[in-house]
């Protein structure tokens, strides 16, 4: 069990895990792919940088900064995060298991929803952004999941035990390794239907018919992290209170996931509060217990 | 007031006959987002007697859940004289579930 962990390790999540750290609690930060802040060339208004630092250089130095204080660093991708019967966190990742008294959300922005003609009228309707809190719904019915990474693959096995068939519709991107799922490669011209979700049609003419179509492109961000533990979402932001906290008890957010400037200065001040607050909050329960 | 709970039956009479603005929580118990949202819920039925607050277990009304077409959940219906005035899919904010009771 950690006191905290932390899902990205990008300016927000490194700062966050610096200040928890630095309070005695036990840290462990989770994080995979590329990071939005290695794509900067040459960072030069960030305090203290004479002549700058390129992105990549500032990430890297980050991670190798928590590490040497003893903040566990994994790069493992993080597939689900629920909150279990005690109030923790359970987070699962290809790899293994992590049990947290708290979780930090520093994934950074990852567009939520695609660019599909439909996905907005067939929201709540046919299309879905939760396996786990919707598949319920979709009882032995044909659903699609839209993706094709390991992301994709979890939702389906969560949808494989209720829905009546499950198809991976991969939008024109490549077939993930699967022998379980029929694959379809084709890019995806609409979602259609009338008042629900009847059909993907493709663009070569092709259409499917499904009831439900669960989107998990890519890598799970934090919005969807967020869709899965009830956290309020304006957009594809996580919305946080003045101490980085979020409408679940224990959840924070920190970073470009919260919105407003897109800057290192702003996530690193968001992530030592989200930090702070989470040694607080752990404070408060042990307080109770 | 209160929070009503809804099942099939009692639908008719509890909202669409109302003529206070009403919301419907559409949940299940074992769907995680949702037991975030009861709490906020509650506290919207305590603070006003303007308008009716209901609870509708999707598997204990599935009749009226399916007439609505319900496939996410939480989803927060406000009914205004008997029709569906807005639906909020999601967890969703207070403020905007408190403005759209007024």
């Amino acid at each position: 069990m950690y006191d905290v962990i932390i899902i990205g390790a990008g300016p927000a999540g490194i700062s966050a895990s610096l200040y928890a750290k630095r309070a005695n609690r036990s840290v462990l930060v989770l994080y995979s792919g590329e990071s939005q802040i290695e794509k900067a060339h040459l960072i030069d208004n960030y305090y203290g940088f004479k002549g700058g630092i390129s992105g990549a250089q500032l990430y890297s130095d980050g991670i190798e900064q928590a590490k040497a204080l003893g903040v566990e660093v994994l790069n493992e991708e993080v597939l689900n995060a629920v909150m279990n019967a005690s109030m923790n966190y359970e987070i699962s990742t290809k790899q293994g298991k992590y049990e947290g008294k708290t979780l930090i959300i520093s994934t950074g922005n990852k567009r939520l929803k695609p660019d599909i003609k439909g996905v907005d009228d067939f929201e709540g309707r046919g299309i879905s952004y939760c396996a786990i809190c919707d598949g319920f719904f979709y009882r032995k019915k044909n659903v699609a999941v839209i993706g094709n990474e390991d992301y994709a693959l979890s939702e389906a096995d969560e949808l494989e035990h209720i829905a009546g068939s499950v198809r991976i519709f991969t939008d024109g991107l490549p077939a993930p390794e699967t022998e379980k799922y029929e694959v379809v490669t084709g890019k995806i011209k609409e979602f259609s239907g009338d008042a629900k979700l009847h059909k993907i049609e493709l663009e070569d003419g092709t259409s499917y018919d499904v009831d439900g179509a669960f989107i998990a492109q890519g890598s799970a961000g934090g919005a969807d992290f967020a869709k899965k533990l009830g956290i309020v979402i304006n957009g594809n932001n996580i919305k946080t209170a003045d101490d980085m906290s979020t409408n679940v008890p224990g959840v924070f957010a920190c970073g470009n996931i919260t919105g407003g400037l897109l800057q290192v200065c702003k996530a690193v001040y968001e992530g030592a509060q989200a930090g702070l607050s989470a040694v607080n909050y752990i404070k408060s329960k042990e307080k109770k217990e | 007031m209160s929070v009503t709970i809804l099942d099939n039956d009692n639908f008719e009479k509890e909202v669409l006959q109302e003529t206070k603005p009403v919301l419907v929580d559409f949940f299940a118990t074992w769907c995680g987002p949702c037991k975030m949202m009861a709490p906020v819920i509650d506290e919207i039925a305590a603070e006003s007697d303007a308008y009716k607050v209901c609870k509708l277990d999707v598997d204990e009304a599935d009749e009226i859940a399916e007439k609505y077409g319900i496939m996410s959940i939480p989803t927060i219906m406000v009914f205004k004289n008997g029709e569906a005035a807005k639906s909020f899919v999601g967890v969703t904010d207070k403020q905007a579930l408190t403005d759209a009771l007024k």
